[in-house]
Parts: C-alpha cells; structure tokens; sequence
C-alpha cells in the first residue's frame, strides 16, 4: 500500500505489472503480477499452482522474451519436462537456448544432519546464480514450503525466508511463490506473512460431482483488482481464466439484418430477419421444432459462407446431421466446408463455468459469426438457477461484444401458461429477440404454432403462426382464424372445407336468384306484351267504331240532303 | 575451479582417501570458519590418518551447489563412505556431527 501510493505524484500513475501468461487472469489482475515482487499463489493439491507458475515462465519466454527460472523443491527437472511436454511446452529447447533454467532443489531429510547455526546461503547462491546466468526476469519457487519438511530449524528457516524475499525484491525480478493451503491459513507455514504484495488462491472444489477450479485474489497492494472467484480452466492449453466479462454495455451494434433461414418467418419481422449481433432465444416445450429451427438458421448462414458454432447438449453431431437430413437440411456438407463446427457434450460433463470456458474458446479459435446453443436449459442439470443465469449473463455478454448473432433456445415446461421457466425469465432481459414455438392442442391432435413475444427495434407479427414440418422442410401456414381463435391442423383443414362449401352454396344461391330473376323479368315482359296487345285491339276497335260512326254520319247528311 | 584449500591430509597421502569430505561454504563468514575449525577437530580425533577435507566456496563457484543439492551453508558433505550424507550448520554440536557422518560405530 506504501509503495503503490507513495509513487504517485498526481499524474495517472500505472502500476507496474507483469502479464500472467494466463489468458484472463490479466484482465483480473488489470495487467498481470506486480512487477518485480514476489507473488505467492497458495491452494490445495491438484489446484494447478505449478502449471500456472510454470506457464508464468514460458509465455514470458515466448511472447515477452523474458527470461525465467524455476526453482523445483517438489519435482525433479525431468518430471517437470514432460509434464508441460503434454501442454505443448518444450523446456528441454527453452533451456537450450538459455531463456529457462529449471532447478531441482531436492531436500531430504534423511541425508540432513542439523549441527549448529547455519543459513541457507546455498539457496542464494544458487538462485542468485541462475538468474545472473540467463539474465532472468521472472523467477518461480515452486513450493518452497517443502524446505519445512526437509529441516528442522524453523526459526532459522522463518528468518531466511523473510530474507529471501527480501533479496528477491531487491534483485528486482517478479517472483511467484507457491504453497499449499492450510488448515485455518492460506498456506500451511503462514507464507503470506512474508509475502504481502500479491496473494493469489487457487480452490478445486467439487460441487454435486462436478469439480470447479476457481481463482481468487486475495490480496493485491498499490492495484485495484477483480475480488470475485473467477473459475478456471485446464486444458490441452495450458490454464485460462474466464473473467466476468465487462459490465460495460458499449459494444458496437449493427443494423444489417440476418434472415432466419425459415421461410415466412421472415415475413413475420418487419425488416425480414434478426440483427446481426443480437441475441434470440427460442423457447418451447418438448418436440417443438426447436431444434430445427435452430438448424435452418445455421443452416442459412453457412449458406452465406458465414462461419457457425453449433453447441449441442442433447445430441451428437453425427446424430444432428442425420435427424436434420430427415427435413430436407444438409449440415454435412457445411461441416466439410469447414464452415460450421458442431460441438457437442454432455452439460455433466464437467461444471458451468467450464462450459463457459469451452465455448468461449472455441469461439476465440474458430472466430464464428454465429452461434447456436441447443439448449441453455440443459444446463440446469450442472448448476443452481442462480448460477446458470449468472454462466448466460456472461456469454450473452461476450458474444455481444464480439457482435456475434446467438441463437439460444430453450425447453419450458408444459405448463397453461406457456411464458415460464426459469432461464427465459433470466435472460430474457438479455435478448433481444425471444420466439417461442407452443403446442396447440385441440380435436384430438398437436399442432405447433410459432410467435414473436418481443423483438427489439424491429416492427413484428403479432400472429400466431402454425407450421408443419415436412421432408421438404419447415413450412409457416397462413393463419386462419375461426369463431373461436386461431385454427391448426385438422380444424383448419376442416374450416378450410367449411369454407369452400359455403362458397359453392352462396355461388349457386346467387345463380339461383338470377334464374329467378330472369323468369320474373320474362313474365313481366310477357304481361307487358298481353296487355300491349289488349290494349292495340282496344284501341283498333275504338278506331272501327269511330270509323262507323263517321260513316254512318255522312250517309245520314247526303240522306238529309237528298231528302230535300 | 575447486578452490582447494590445501587438503588438511594428515596422515593419509594415498589418493584416495577412506574418509572424503567436502565442505561448502559461502565466503568466510563466521559460521564456515567454525565449522571448518570444528571438522579438523573431530576428523583429528576420529578419523587421523584417512580422510580428506575439500573446501568449496560457493561464493566463488556457485554452479557447483547444484550438483551435491546444497541449500544451507556451511554444509558438511561426506562424499565417501557412501551413501552420500550431509550435515548442515557450524558443527558446533559434536554428537550429531559424528552422528551424522556414522563415525560413532566406527570408533565403538
């Protein structure tokens, strides 16, 4: 605390630390040990302290060019060898070319004799000398805690220690101590008297049979530092850390739009797709096509030559590839292509938080733009609801970061209520696009419906919409409402009927009325043309009688006339 | 190399002594200055006549600490009669140094 502060003179004044090697911890640390102190990493049997310290050195070797030595009290040079031999770590070459030194400081007990004072010089010498002799930077007593059991004198030992890590500051080089946990203290001899700047745990803790290795700070003088327990991961790689990633929300975002690779589900988002970079959860319960789903969008992007991570927990991929052939999806041909990787494990395989680790190394390999993990609720099996919603929080968060468009999907139970269960209500917040595919249940058969619940800053259908699955694929039907709702399967089929005989009734209704009419307007004419004619002989009469008339008139004047 | 302090061989000329002793220390401190007078002591009284005494600084040679695993100085290695022993401290504590070097039976 002395030391960090009192070199503050006003100006941001940067810690001076030394990258860990171990991809993550740095984030924790912000930047790595303390430079040029020692370190003292403590933890049970098995923790991975020596691995850590080990990939300490090498990466300062490989990627600083910085110098190392390892000081051996519990392995023999050899053992340690080929040990890291199988991380992919060649010492035999690294100490060739005079960047390590391994020493093996064997202490045993029967071939000591204490008689009198003595010191451990001899240790200072040696270490002293390795140093000088590859100009080493980063030193590693790996664990010094076992000169405890070779000797007897433990004040003198006590005091030299001190001294030890005294010199070691003076010399200047960072150091990283290990011992092992104790009962009631961090390690079993109380180290971390001696060593004050940095402490480090290591914890391999089994939880319900699946074993965790976590990583904490404890302590760290002059630096702000992560105080969580981050777990850990060995791997064919070495160690790595998964940090909690950063609560920054300030990631890029893209508006370019990714189809969804269904037909006409596209139709039901207003700019035809999801965002590239959003997160989309697809829920349902059991035999919903969840998978499929899932499936058609990778499916579409490998067609786009986009690259695709699928993660399944439920199936293999030999077994993925054949059910999804079965509806008309190739995967197999994307696989060769190298563009999609189907990555599958069992979720008790080994605990959350290296399911994480695993995804998201995978996802730093094979650098995909789209990932798919079917499902997250599998995950349950391995977890508290607690910490699976925390494992989501953090891979939702990453793969934002990197504006990669996820696609999650996840089983409900079959409940009335069909928006439950827990991993929906826990990151649903977190996605941006939530689909969900129900049953609907009616006249003695299922059916499967597909509807929008939410999608972020994108107009959406708010239908429900059923779909068929075919050898040809996933088909979305037009919705077709009746009196009582939305129908499906059979009652539309049927409804459809009803339909189509209505309209055959009303068509020849229609006919019938204008026959009827066209009888009608006949009759009318005929009447019309009756009357007309009654009418013509009316008037033809009229027209004789007055003709008669006229007539009889005349012959009644020329009567009178000749009369005269 | 081997800051050979001249060989306190008293008595034994032969090359190969019964008794090889090879003591390390770390500058002339005053801790290796009394080991040493303490070993020519006991060696003295013991072992007269057959045995060698080989002083290694380490302060002057420091790559050799590696090779007999030295930790603590002054350290008292018998090199021969195998096995190998070692006896660390200034000596100070007669019994344990004949003791540890199983010089004791010798003489019984």
């Amino acid at each position: 605390m002395k030391k960090g502060s009192s070199k503050n003179n006003g100006i941001p004044f940067i810690f001076p630390k030394t990258p860990s090697g171990v991809e993550g911890l740095d984030e924790i640390t912000e930047g790595g040990y303390p430079k040029g102190r020692p370190t003292l990493i403590c933890g049970s049997a098995g923790c991975g302290k020596t691995l850590l310290s080990m990939q300490f050195l090498i990466k300062g070797i490989l990627e600083h060019d910085e110098p190392g030595v390892f000081i051996s009290f519990e392995e023999p040079s050899d053992d340690l060898t080929l040990n890291v031999k199988s991380l992919g770590f060649d010492l035999e070459q690294l100490k060739a070319e005079k960047k390590l030194v391994v020493d093996h400081v064997r202490v045993e007990r029967s071939e000591i004799e204490e008689a009198g004072e003595y010191d451990l010089d001899g240790l200072f010498i040696r270490l002293g000398y390795a140093i000088d002799s590859i100009k080493a930077t980063r030193v590693v007593l790996d664990t010094i805690e076992s000169l405890f059991a070779g000797l007897d004198n433990q004040a003198i030992l006590r005091a030299e220690l001190r001294r030890l890590f005294h010199w070691l500051k003076q010399k200047g080089v960072t150091a990283l101590i290990t011992g092992e946990r104790g009962e009631s203290t961090l390690t079993r001899q109380g180290l971390e008297e001696y060593v004050s700047d940095c402490v480090i745990l290591l914890d391999h803790r089994v939880i319900e049979q699946v074993s965790t290795r976590r990583i904490r700070i404890v302590k760290y003088r002059g630096s702000t530092h992560g105080t969580n327990e981050y777990p850990f991961l060995i791997d064919e790689h070495g160690i790595s850390v998964l940090p909690i990633t950063s609560l920054k929300l300030d990631n890029e975002v893209s508006s370019e739009v990714v189809s969804t690779g269904v037909p006409g589900l596209d139709e039901m988002f207003e700019k035809s797709g999801f965002y590239r970079g959003s997160s989309i959860l697809v829920s349902g319960t059991a035999g919903t096509a969840k998978t499929s789903i899932a499936c058609y969008f990778a499916d579409k992007q490998c067609k786009k030559g986009e690259k695709t991570i699928l993660f399944a927990f439920e199936e293999s991929p030999r077994q993925l590839v054949r059910n999804m052939k079965s509806i008309g999806i190739d995967l197999e041909r994307h696989m060769k292509k190298g563009l999609l990787l189907i990555h599958s494990s069992r979720p008790t395989l080994n605990g959350l938080e290296l399911h994480l680790l695993t995804l998201r190394k995978l996802i730093k390999e094979f650098v995909p733009t789209t990932v798919i993990i079917d499902p997250i609720s599998n995950l349950l099996s391995v977890g508290t609801e607690h910490e699976v919603r925390s494992m989501l929080v953090r891979l939702i968060d990453m793969l934002k970061a990197n504006n990669i468009t996820a696609m999650l999907t996840s089983l409900t139970k079959h409940t009335d209520n069909f928006r439950t269960n827990f991993a929906e209500e826990s990151i649903s917040s977190l996605v941006d696009t939530w689909l969900a595919v129900r049953d609907m249940e009616g006249i003695g058969e299922r059916n499967r419906g597909i509807f929008v619940i939410k999608s972020r800053g994108m107009g959406h259908s708010n239908q429900v919409r059923e779909f068929i699955i075919t050898s040809k694929g996933i088909e979305l039907l037009n919705v077709e409402v009746g009196p009582e709702g939305i129908l499906t399967g059979a009652a539309r089929d049927a409804n459809k009927l009803n339909r189509k005989l209505s309209e055959i009734k009303l068509q020849s209704e229609l006919q019938r009325k204008d026959r009827e009419i066209e009888r009608k307007r006949k009759v009318l004419e005929a009447n019309i043309e009756a009357l007309k004619n009654e009418f013509d002989s009316v008037q033809e009469e009229l027209g004789l009688l007055r003709k008669t008339e006229a007539m009889q008139e005349e012959a009644a004047s020329k009567l009178r006339k000749d009369g005269k | 190399m081997v800051n050979n302090i001249p060989p306190i061989d008293k008595g034994s000329e032969t090359a190969v002594a019964e008794w090889q002793l090879i003591l390390y220390i770390a500058g002339q401190t005053p801790k290796s200055v009394k080991a040493l007078a303490n070993i020519k002591k006991y060696a003295e009284v013991h072992l007269a006549g057959k045995y060698s005494i080989e002083i290694i600084d380490l302060l002057k040679n420091p790559q050799l600490a590696e090779g007999d695993q030295i930790l603590a100085v002054p350290t008292l290695v018998r090199k021969v009669p195998v096995p190998i022993r070692k006896i660390i401290g200034d000596l100070s504590n007669e019994e344990r140094v004949l003791v540890g070097l199983n010089i004791k039976s010798v003489i019984k």
